[in-house]
């Protein structure tokens, strides 16, 4: 996709999206939060919702979602918190989200990952 | 001399295992190489997408019609590295002009530690996200791409950033996979310092 698709993105087509709502920080859902389907998209869903559930039936990270919905991550955090609300969909965190500075132990499984490359 | 990255997948879905997503950023100015970086060392060919700030504007609109909205719109890419079954590196390479750093926290709070990459022939383009990342007590290192010809030592880099002695400055070539993973593995080894010397402390 090219970012400019989404900067040039009809307002009037997020706020369809989104149905107006504008804050989605209710799940604490990070750029990197990965999310996984629950369920099948049932019929007659909302098409971003259907596309999301689909996708994630690998678990997808919420940053790789936005850029293959062509939507800003704010829009997507409000669908993802319509699907998690519903159980549709469940969100994997990230263990060191709210630590500046993780532990030596996470940190060493890291540079390990990283020698591997 | 390039890595294959016209070969890299666009989707490659995780393993279901996959379950913790961890976060470094890349910064720097217009075409210092950091997509080139992120795309060295991703495993699927680098992604691009944006967030969206929308402040309404303080105090009484004079105009007729809707109220006054600022948007702040800030682009940014990202590649992706499996760490193992379960850890999953998110790189992300973003502008370090100044509307960036109104979404720092949104966005990336949370990331591991942050690459400052430079050019040395425009180096003044990465003093405002250095100053901006010492005040915010970010972790970093500086890499400097190695683009020819070379004018200046990596001394000569350190007093011009003015960089403080325990910040890492490496010199690295984006355009290579070892040479960018040797600059996250710095980043990680610096981490480590930091992360046992607290560790070590009472
Ligand atoms: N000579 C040289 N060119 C590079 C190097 N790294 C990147 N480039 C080139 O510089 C240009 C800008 O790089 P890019 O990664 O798009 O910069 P970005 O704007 O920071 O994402 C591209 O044409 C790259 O091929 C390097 O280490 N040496
Ligand atoms: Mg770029």
């Amino acid at each position: 996709m090219n970012p400019r698709d989404v900067a040039d993105e009809d307002p009037d087509r997020l706020y369809t999206v989104t149905g107006g709502r504008s804050r989605a920080d209710g799940h604490g859902l990070d750029l990197v939060t990965l999310i996984v389907s629950e369920s099948a998209p049932a019929a007659g869903s909302q098409s971003e919702h259907v596309r999301i559930l689909r996708i994630c039936r690998d678990p997808t990270s919420v940053v790789e979602l936005s850029s293959e919905l062509a939507l800003p991550v704010s829009v997507v955090k409000i669908l993802l918190t319509d699907l998690i609300d519903t159980g549709r969909a469940s969100a994997r965190h990230p263990s060191s989200a709210g630590d500046p500075l993780p532990d030596t132990e996470f940190l060493r499984k890291v540079l390990v990952g990283l020698r591997k490359l | 001399m390039d890595s294959a990255s016209s070969d890299l997948p666009r989707r490659r879905p995780l393993r279901s295992s996959a379950a913790d997503g961890v976060k470094i950023v890349i910064v720097g100015g217009f075409g210092v190489g950091k997509t080139t970086m992120v795309r060295s060392v991703s495993e699927i060919r680098p992604l691009s997408t944006e967030e969206v700030m929308t402040q309404a504007g303080a105090g009484v609109d004079h105009n007729v019609g809707a109220p006054e909205k600022t948007t702040t719109t800030v682009a940014f890419d990202f590649g992706r590295i499996s760490l193992d079954e379960r850890m999953i590196l998110y790189l992300f390479g973003a502008p370090g002009q100044e509307r960036f750093w109104f979404l720092w926290d949104q966005l990336f709070a949370g990331t591991l530690g942050v690459v400052v990459l430079v050019d040395t022939r425009r180096l003044a383009d990465s003093w405002y996200a250095i100053d901006r990342l010492e005040h915010h007590g970010t972790p970093f290192i500086v890499a400097r791409n190695r683009f020819e010809p070379l004018a200046h030592d990596l001394g000569d880099v350190r007093s011009a950033l003015d960089l403080s002695a325990g910040v890492p400055l490496v010199d690295c070539d984006a355009r290579r996979r070892e040479s960018a993973k040797e600059v996250l593995i710095a980043l990680v080894d610096h981490l480590h310092t930091l992360s046992a010397a607290r560790e070590a402390s009472p």
